[in-house]
Parts: C-alpha cells; structure tokens; sequence
C-alpha cells in the first residue's frame, strides 16, 4: 500500500515536472519568433512610371529586394504572370532566389535573372529554367494605383495572378 | 572523512581538502600513453591549446564589440582592429585559430581514421568527437555573422535557409530561427548570444566528456598492438623505463606535445601576421548589404566539402527536385562520420590503413574526393566546374555505402 | 624517419588544398586583367607647350565660375549641396589637380569629359554631364589650360589631400571622419548608385585589385558608375597609401610584431625539444 501510495506520488512529482519543462520549452520558443513590430511590415510605394523598356529596377520592401523589369517588346509574355498596366508589361518579383536565397542579378543580354551562388537561372518572367531553384521567383501582394505599384497590399490584379496559378 | 592533521605545506594542506595528490596522479603522472604513437596523436593537445587561444582573444574582443547591425561592423573594423591597442591581434588570432582549429580537426579525424581508432570500444571517444566537430561547426558559424560583413550577412543568409527543405514547416523554421523575415537584428543577436555563451559552455562540456572516454579504452598506438596497461605500467613504475611499452602523460608525454605546440604555433602565428586572407576573408571587410549579393559567395573553407555535397546535385533525378536531393545528401554528410564506428563490418581489425589491403583505397581515395570538394566547392558552380562537383558528391556518398561491404569482404579474409 | 615521413604527407595534402582554395580558386574567379594603364593610351596625347599666362586667362574666364582653387584663396561660389543639387555632384577643386591628374588626360577630358572618364553609358545627350565640353577650345588653348594647372600648384599635396581632391567628391572615409562633398541622396541621383565608404577598401579589395581599378573602373565592372578619374601613377599611389593608412594602420605594427612572435615561438620551439629529449633519454 505504501509502495503504491509512494509510486504515485513519485508519478505526480514527474509529471508535474514534466508539463513545467513542456511550458518552459513553449515559452522559450516563443521568444525565439520575429517581434510583433517586425511582423506587422509595413507598405512600400514604388513608381515604375519611369523604367525603360528592358531595364530591371530593385526596391526595396520587408528588407527584401524587390525587381521589376519592364518587358520589351520582344520578350516573351507571360499571362500567368506578367503585371500589365496600360501599354506597359512588367515582371514584378522578390529578388530572392528560391533555392537559398542569394540575390540574382538580371542578364539583359541573355534575358534571364542568373543567381551566382549556386548557378539557377530564371527567365524574364522569373520561371526557373535551370540550376537547383525549385520555383520560380515568388510575385509580393501588390495592388495597382497608377502608374505605381503599392507592394504589401493584395490588390485586384494579385489575386487573379494567384488564382490564375492554383 | 578523513582525519584532518596539521598541514606540512600548501600541497598538503590542499591534499587533505582536494586529494591534490590522488589527482595529479589519476590525470597526470599515472595516466598511461603507450610509447608507440607519432606526433599525431599531439593533435588533441594542439586543440586545447587552439581552444584556450579562442576563448581568450574572444573574451578580449568581447570588451569592444557591439552586437547591434548599426554598430557591429565598426566596433569591429574600426574600434577594435584601429583604437584599441593590438585589437588587431586578439582578432587575427581569433579569425586564424578558428580556420587553424578545423585544419587541425581534419587531420585528427583522418588519423582517427587511419589507424582505426574509432573502434573495438574507442566508439565513444569518436562519437563525442563528432559532436566536437559539430558544436566547433555552429561556434565558427555564428562567429562568423558577428562582424557584420558581406560575407556574414550571406552566409547566414544562404545557411539559415537551408532549414527551408523540413517538409511542411520549413518556410516558419527558417522566420523562427532568424526572428525576422530576413537575416536582420533579431539574428545578429542571438547568434551573439550562441558564439560566446551556449556553445563555448557546450563545447567546453563536450571536451571534457570526450577526454572521459579517452580514460577506458586509453588512446591508440601506430600498429594498433593491444597492450595490458596495468602490467606496462607496473614495469613503468618498477623503474623499467626502457622495458616498458608505456608512458606517464605527465612529463613524458606532454613533453613532446609542449614541443609540436611550439612548432605549430610558430606556423601559426607567420599565418595571424602575414597570411590571414585564408582564414578572414577580404569581402568581409565590406559591410552587410541586404541588397546586393556579392559576386562569388562560399563558406569558409572548412565547410566547403560540406557544401559542394549539397551545390553537386544541380539536376532533377527521377522526379526528384534538385534542391531536395542536394539538401538529404548535405544532411547525410553531415552525419556521416558520426555512424563511421557502425559502418565498418570489421570491428575487431584495428589494424593501421596500409595494413588493410581493401580499406587502405577507400582511406585515400576519402582524403583525395574530401580535398576535390573541397577546392570545386568555392569554384563559381558553372560549366565542367558543377560536373566534377557532382561525381565528387556521388564518389562521397558512395564511399560510405560501400564502407560495410568492403570491411565485410575484409573480415572474411582475416578469418581465413 | 617515419614521422617526418608523416610530416610531408600531411603538408603535402594541406599545401595542395591551400592552393586549390586560395590561389587556384582565385585566379578562377578574378580572370587576369591587363595593367593600369597611366598612359591613357585612347586619349590623343597632348603634343604643344601650354602658355601659363595664357592659360591664367581661359581658367579665370571659365572655370571658376564652378570651381574652387582654394590655394589660391578662390573659394567656391556656391555651398557644396546647392552645387550638388545645381550640377548633381560637387565640382572638384583645382588646387593640385594640374599634379594629381595625367596630363594628356586632362587635355582629353576637357575636350571630351564622358569619352575620357568612359561615363558614356551614364551620360549622353538625355542627361548630360556635369562638366560641359570644351571641345570649342583650341588644342593651343587647352595646353595653355593645363600648363595653368601645374604651374597653380605650389607645394606636393599630401596623400589626405590627393584623396580629397580625386575621390572626395563622392566617396566618404568615415574612419578618417571624412565625409563625401557630395552628400548620398545627390549622388543616387546623379549616377544612380551611392558610392560606398572606403575606409576598409584596402582590406577588402586590396592594393592589388585597387591599383587596376582605379586607373579604370569600366574595365574591372561591368556598367559600374564609377567615371575614370585620370589619376598619374605617382598619385594613385598616394590614394592608396592613404586608403593603407586609414583602412590598415596597423599594417606596420603587425608585420614587426610579426617577426618577434615568430622569434618568441621558434626558441620556445627549440628549448621544448631539448627537453623532450632529456625526458625521453630515460624511457626510450
Ligand atoms: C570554439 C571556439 C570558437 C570558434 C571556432 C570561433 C570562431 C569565430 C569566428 C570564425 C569569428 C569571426 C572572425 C572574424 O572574421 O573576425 C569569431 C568572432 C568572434 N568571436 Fe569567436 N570563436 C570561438 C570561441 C569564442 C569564444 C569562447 C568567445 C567569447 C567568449 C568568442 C567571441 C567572439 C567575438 C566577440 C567575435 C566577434 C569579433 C570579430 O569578429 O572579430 N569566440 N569567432
Ligand atoms: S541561392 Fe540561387 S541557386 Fe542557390
């Protein structure tokens, strides 16, 4: 009886230990995740009014490297993922490779986007075409206003971009 | 408790507190080194010695630098290697011991190898090893990020996201462990707080449960000779010095290793004053900059093997994505050497590599395809490059799954 | 015999990954380039003797409106962010610039400022350089120019203020509390990439990078935004002994602390091998 009364006890004294240490790691482990002030991020407004045919400008937007390159004439469009305002034909991305993430760099000549760390390419409309990139370039939320482009928001056009996808 | 007597003197005095004496000759004077070794086996004590230099200059670095992404990169560059008297050299030594540290590493694993010191119930001592290497692997890692260089920023950038390949929750594991979206503050901190807390507490831990395990089994000998150390050290101790296939630790064995020491750090300090470009690279002298990639990105060059297993698989096979068979080899070789003692199907053969007529090919064929990765894994990743990189990988990968049947085949004929 | 045996084998597999991940891996990634080029080989050389007189005359007519030439008192007519903001860069002063730059360079760049800095694929006739043309002038009335120049300059400029004078304008050297004339938000403008601080340039890129690049940065980056500067050999140098100064400083306490530790270490070397075999006499 004593033996038993005293196994349970021992038993209780474990266990309450134990959900203790599962509460403590819990705890830790939240301490660990991104600050609520980083992840409420914020919007970035950019103009693309002025980038030429052919030229790829990069913002900046979450500490990300955002690209957009106006489209020339030539090079191939992309329903499933081209921003279209008026005339004009944009590829809008995260600068991010998605293999681990380098920044690649756009090759005008060859039309791509060539990441140098591990040789992935993408082409113009940020599809990976070669190299260990798993994916292609992810497009950021971004609503139209203008000839601007609010990164952050998720506007009409951003939704048929990813309903298109699915 | 013993009977406390007046004391003869300070060594007796601590004797009847500490059993000075009883330790001295447990670690010291009666700890028993077989005669039989080359300088070798002075890589364990060159490591201590590497240790003590890195947590020594790290503390002196520790009074000057700023873990803050405003202020890192000047608290080092400038405050430290410019204002504060030979700040420069606490940080040469400590960026060129750290390099130093993993070649010495390296050629204490392949010894380990060589002569099969990882077997027949030194299993321990080599598991701890591993994890050794492991725990220095994150220390150098997250040293690297704090001086907020080009090079840090990547690295940590291109690493972190490795944790992006765990099925399902990748994508969260890789925000959590950085605490932002991207390498940022919130990394740069804690990572301050794993280089000069956690793990230097892990790793001085884990040094001192390695040499436990060293106690039992005693360290190997070049030919691998079993020896009885109670009879050897009795004749040791009977004044039959030259008799003896033995050797005390204190002074005898310790002798030779102050003297490897001595050489090593005379190499090492020609390294720290004139050819420290290896060990701290000239990119990371250019601050972080999220925005743009450096040209040429690599590791350092002790986890560049490491890193061309993982760059090697640049091509989908049989459906499966390039990115996922690059991440499960790099995983593999990460552990690889960890289960080493339970690959080799010849455990009780620890005879030296040129004496194993199968084994001693793999032995070198292991050093040449570790030194072939490691030289194309810093090589920009095109062309012929990224081909030697993948028959490189699959040559490593192969080496360990034929490991079991090679030593197998070779139990059969010592058997015979 | 056989630890020394052991010795070379395990430096020979050290030197041959040395070499693969040091020299080897670099000249892979840095393909050779051709020297520094401090004749200005495509500018056509300037073949009269200038007129000092002459060329007081032409400099006072058109320079100074923009330029300062402080040795001389000539301050500059404007504050350095209203000539940012009106030119889109600081206009240098020509205090040494008749030393610190090449001479035919000089000659070429007043002719034709873009060709001579290769700034083509920054300027053109949408967005025009800072620095007009002055191709209307004699060959005469350039040389009279540039004799000026030289002739203004009275005593060496030190390496500080060579720097100032050719790099100063754009680059910042916060380890020497030195801050760009002209300040970042202009010069994104103006070239469309701020232009770092170079006070760890000599670490990071290192006098042998530095001494090709600088000479002309178009060859040494693609696109780069960085013009030609047309600096002599004699006062690259200078830059580069500045830059050593500020970014190395320690460079010459290093190298002679050097040797002591290595002293130190190799008599330590020597005396513990005495020892050892004393201690081994006994038991081997
Ligand atoms: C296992 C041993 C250790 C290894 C392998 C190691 C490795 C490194 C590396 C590679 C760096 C970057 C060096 C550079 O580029 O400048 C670094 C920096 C640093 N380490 Fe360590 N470290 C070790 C132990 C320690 C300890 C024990 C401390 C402090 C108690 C420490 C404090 C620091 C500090 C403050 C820095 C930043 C200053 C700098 O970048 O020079 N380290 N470490
Ligand atoms: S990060 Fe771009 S290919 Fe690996």
């Amino acid at each position: 009886m004593a033996q038993t009364r005293r196994d349970f006890i021992g038993m209780a004294l474990g266990g309450i230990t134990a959900v203790g240490g599962v509460c403590t790691l819990g705890a830790m482990k939240k301490s660990w995740d991104p600050l609520p002030s980083v992840q409420s991020a914020g919007f970035v407004t950019v103009d693309v009014s002025t980038i030429q045919e052919g030229e790829a400008r990069s913002f900046q937007w979450r500490g990300k490297p955002i690209f957009v390159l106006r489209k020339s004439a030539d090079t191939p469009k992309n329903a499933k993922r081209d921003v279209v305002i008026g005339e004009k034909v944009f590829t809008l991305v995260i600068g991010l490779c998605t293999h681990l993430g380098c920044i690649p760099s756009y090759d005008a000549k060859q039309k791509s986007f060539i990441c140098a760390c591990h040789g992935g390419v993408f082409d113009a409309s940020g599809i990976n075409t070669f190299g260990p990139p798993p994916r292609p370039l992810d497009i950021p939320p971004f609503k139209i206003a203008g000839e601007s482009l609010v990164l952050g928001e998720e506007g009409e056009e951003y939704k048929k971009l990813t309903a298109k996808k699915a | 408790m013993a009977e406390i007597r007046k004391s003869e003197g300070l060594i007796d005095w601590l004797d009847q507190r500490l059993a000075v004496k009883a330790f001295m000759r447990v670690m010291m004077t009666e700890y028993w080194i077989p005669k039989n070794i080359n300088f070798l086996w002075a890589m364990g004590v060159v490591l201590v010695v590497l240790f003590g230099v890195l947590l020594v200059t790290g503390l002196l670095l520790l009074m000057y630098y700023k873990p803050d992404i405003n202020l890192a990169f000047d608290s080092v560059n400038y405050t430290i290697m410019q204002e504060v008297e030979y700040g420069w050299l606490w940080r040469h030594m400590h960026g060129v011991a750290a390099s130093a540290t993993f070649l010495i590493i390296y050629i204490h694993l392949f010894t380990g190898i060589y002569y099969g010191s990882y077997k027949k119930g030194r299993e321990m001592i080599w598991i701890t090893g591993m994890v050794l290497f492991i725990a220095f692997s994150a220390e150098a890692f997250s040293g690297y990020m704090l001086p907020w260089g080009q090079m840090s920023y990547w690295a940590a950038q291109v690493i972190t996201n490795l944790f992006s390949g765990i099925p399902v929750i990748g994508d969260d594991v890789v925000i959590w462990i950085r605490g932002d979206y991207v390498v940022a503050d919130a990394t740069l901190t804690r990572f301050f707080m794993l280089h000069v807390v956690l793990l230097p507490l892990v790793i001085i831990v884990v040094i001192a449960v390695h040499f436990y395990s060293l106690r039992f089994p005693h360290v190997n000998n070049q030919d691998s000779e079993e020896l009885n150390f109670d009879v050897e050290a009795k004749k040791f101790l009977d004044g039959r010095k030259k008799e003896s296939k033995v050797v005390p630790f204190w002074p005898v064995f310790l002798s030779k290793d102050f003297f490897v020491v001595g050489a090593f750090m005379t190499f090492f300090f020609l390294l720290c004053c004139y050819h420290f470009d290896f060990a701290m690279d000239p990119i990371n002298f250019e601050p972080a900059n999220s925005m743009k990639t450096p040209a040429h990105i690599y590791p350092e060059w002790y986890f560049l093997w490491n890193y061309e297993v993982l760059r090697g698989f640049f091509f989908d096979i049989a459906g499966i994505a390039a990115m996922d068979i690059g991440l499960i080899a790099f995983v593999i070789a990460n552990i690889v050497f960890m289960v080493l003692p339970f690959l080799d199907r010849n455990p009780m053969n620890t005879a030296p590599a040129h004496k194993r007529p199968l084994f001693k090919y793999w032995f070198w064929i292991l050093v040449v395809d570790m030194i072939v990765l490691t030289v194309y894994g810093k090589l920009p990743p095109t062309g012929v490059n990224a081909w030697v990189g993948f028959f490189a990988a699959i040559i490593f990968l192969g080496l360990f799954i034929a490991l079991p049947f090679i030593t197998k085949h070779e139990a059969k004929g010592d058997v015979q | 015999m056989r630890e020394l045996k052991i010795l070379a084998i395990v430096i020979f597999f050290t030197a041959v990954t040395y070499w693969g991940v040091e020299p080897y891996a670099h000249s892979q990634m840095h393909p050779h380039v051709a020297p520094a080029d401090f004749n200005f080989k495509d500018i056509q050389p300037l073949a009269l003797n200038g007129n000092n007189e002459n060329g007081k005359t032409l400099v006072e007519a058109n320079c100074i409106a923009c330029h300062s030439i402080k040795s001389l008192g000539l301050e500059a007519p404007m504050s350095n962010d209203d000539a940012a903001s009106a030119y889109g860069v600081v206009p240098p002063d020509l205090s040494h610039a008749g030393v610190i730059y090449d001479k035919n360079y000089l000659a070429g760049f007043l002719k034709d400022p873009v060709n001579a800095t290769k700034l083509s694929h920054k300027f053109g006739d949408t967005k025009p350089y800072a620095m007009p043309s002055y191709s209307f002038l004699s060959d005469q009335e350039i040389a009279d120019i540039v004799a000026y120049l030289k002739n203004v300059v009275a005593t060496k400029p030190t390496d500080k203020m060579v720097f100032e004078e050719a790099c100063g304008r754009c680059h910042s050297m916060k380890y020497d509390s030195f801050k760009a004339q002209t300040s970042s938000t202009f010069m994104k403008n103006y070239l469309g990439a701020e232009a770092p601080d170079l006070s760890m340039m000599i670490r990071s890129k290192k006098a042998e990078y530095l001494t090709p690049f600088i000479n002309e940065p178009l060859k040494m980056v693609e696109g780069i935004a960085m013009p030609r500067v047309g600096l002599t050999a004699a006062s690259q140098e200078q830059v580069i002994a500045y830059m050593e100064n500020v970014g190395d400083r320690k460079k010459a306490e290093r190298e002679d602390l050097g040797l002591k530790l290595i002293g130190f270490m190799a008599i330590f070397t020597l005396i513990a091998y005495a020892w050892k075999v004393r201690i081994w006499k006994e038991v081997a």
